[in-house]
């Protein structure tokens, strides 16, 4: 089977848009566009030399659309994929395709949410299911949860392991200067806080904040005469397993178990060679079930592997050094902001929190409850 | 195939709600399938419907709490002949549901803005 080539194309702009808390009627597209230029401005890059828009947001049902209006381009290529969080990195797949086909050269992938100024229930409001919105769980949340109450049943994982997460994204947060969270957390911290649904408390959850951005995709060969030093992709991997909680097959084993070797058979990688992992932390439990999933502990051992500081800054692992979803910043499809920091990490651009020697660096996805499962492996020219 | 101008899915699954009954459908090779569903999932092939015998086990579960409300339990139950739901434990603190209960099926009878539904108690207490 052919497919996508290692290394054919390269991330050369990646930016936030604003973070945090955004103006009043400051709309989604403006944050994707904000985030846009400041990405093409990273990579010196004009805007009328773009030819492709990826683009997804909950709160503009035809994102591409959107923001090619507001930017006033005519892309040649475009993609509103939205499978949730995961969207964006199944956006970096897409555009390489079209890249390696000459189908674009030049494309932008974007992402914008005002979900704290309007509240998350305006900004994703959710369909009605006869098969499950009658017990009223609140979804996402009670989702997840139920998949940490699984793992915990059948492998002995503890609140404990999943508030160490938490408490590690803070400690890379701090180190952080535009994570929203500042002060110290601790484990008590996160057992104490308010429940939402068991196990979680809010501090098993991820934020709510406004944010978005976007990356620069182009061909490895235009990649080299840009700005800033290529962060190659490597490997890419998709995989889907269900749509809503109750027709997950097994609820501690995601699809990340196959876009993980997807992407690591693409990149001829393994976990071992990576320097540092972004993954996806709606709630406490992701990053657990995706180090399993994705090859770096057996399945079942993710809660005692996070154990004691394991992730966290000074650990033997480093995972989401921008703080993640669950400190640094979540505005509702947080896949954009997950490829960002493993990005400028292969940069060497992460001051304080910066990995040593970070060539290899994973970014994985999650999207709707844990239903669509996207890996991206990125590199510096020397993994090529 | 079945006709979707006449009856949908949701439609049969309701009137045996109606009831008092859980419906749920068999594939040609006698796979349950649930939710109610046009096709067969992966051979899309028929669908039969089928009365379930209503007793299940809790797979898992989860206490969402609700500003003002007691703990409201949202599980999900894998039922004896082969098929998953989401559901509530009801007659039992949302806590005390655990992983591995053995339950039982009735039909909560829902309002003027809600069709009716199905839920679950605890079959020990249901003796």
């Amino acid at each position: 089977m052919s497919g996508l080539t290692k290394g054919s194309v390269a991330v050369v702009g990646a930016a936030e848009s604003d973070l945090g808390l955004v103006a009043p009627n400051t709309s989604p597209v403006d944050l994707m566009a904000q985030g846009t230029m400041r990405a093409l401005d990273d990579a010196g890059l004009k805007l009328s030399e773009v030819d492709a828009v990826f683009a997804a947001a909950t709160q503009s049902r035809f994102a591409p659309m959107a923001l090619s209006e507001y930017l006033r381009i005519k892309p040649r290529y475009f993609d509103g994929t939205i499978i949730g969080g995961s969207s964006f990195m199944t956006h970096v797949a897409h555009a390489q395709a079209a890249i390696e086909h000459g189908l674009c050269e030049v494309a932008v992938i974007a992402y914008g949410s005002t979900q704290r100024s309007v509240s998350r229930a305006a900004a994703s409001p959710r369909e009605y299911n006869y098969y499950e919105s009658p017990y009223r769980p609140i979804l996402p949340i009670s989702a997840y949860a139920m998949a940490a109450a699984r793992h915990m049943h059948e492998f002995g994982t503890t609140r404990e392991d999943l508030a160490e997460v938490a408490v590690a994204a803070r400690k890379w947060a701090l180190k952080n200067p535009k994570a929203w969270e500042k002060e110290p957390l601790t484990v008590e911290d996160v057992l104490n806080a308010r429940m939402v649904s068991y196990p979680f408390t809010v501090r098993d959850c991820c934020l709510v904040v406004d944010g978005g951005g976007a990356i620069v995709l182009t061909s490895a060969a235009r990649a080299k005469s840009l700005r800033k030093k290529p962060v190659y992709v490597l490997g890419v991997g998709e995989a889907l397993s269900h749509s809503t909680i109750s027709n997950m097959p097994d609820l501690t084993v995601t699809a990340a178990s196959e876009s993980g070797p997807r992407a690591f058979g693409m990149a001829k990688l393994k976990p071992s060679d990576v320097d540092m992992l972004s993954l996806y932390d709606a709630f406490t439990i992701t990053p657990i079930l995706f180090l399993e999933d994705l090859g770096f502990c057996p399945k079942g051992e993710g809660g005692r592997f996070v154990s004691g500081g394991a992730i966290a800054p000074g650990g033997k692992l480093p995972v989401n050094t921008s703080g993640g979803g669950l400190s640094y910043c979540h505005p509702g499809m947080y896949g954009l902001l997950v490829m960002i920091e493993a990005i400028r990490q292969v940069r060497g651009e992460c001051g304080e929190r910066q990995v040593p020697n970070c060539e290899v660096a994973l970014a994985h996805g999650n999207g709707g409850v844990l239903s669509s499962q996207c890996t991206v492996i990125f590199g510096s020219a020397s993994t090529l | 195939m079945q006709s979707l101008t006449e009856k949908s899915p949701l439609g049969t699954f309701l009137e045996h709600m109606k009831k008092g009954e859980l419906a749920y459908q068999v594939t040609d090779d006698g796979k349950a399938i649930f939710y109610p569903r046009a096709v067969a999932p992966e051979t899309g092939g028929n669908l039969e419907w089928r009365v379930s015998k209503g007793l299940g086990t809790v797979y898992t579960t989860t206490a969402v709490h609700y500003k003002g409300e007691a703990p409201l339990n949202v599980a999900l139950i894998d039922m004896d002949e082969g098929f998953r739901l989401m559901s509530r434990v009801e007659d039992i603190a949302a806590m005390d549901v655990k992983i591995g209960m053995r339950v039982t099926f009735r039909a909560h009878p829902g309002d003027e803005k809600q069709a009716p539904y199905p839920v679950f108690t605890p079959v020990e207490r249901s003796k």
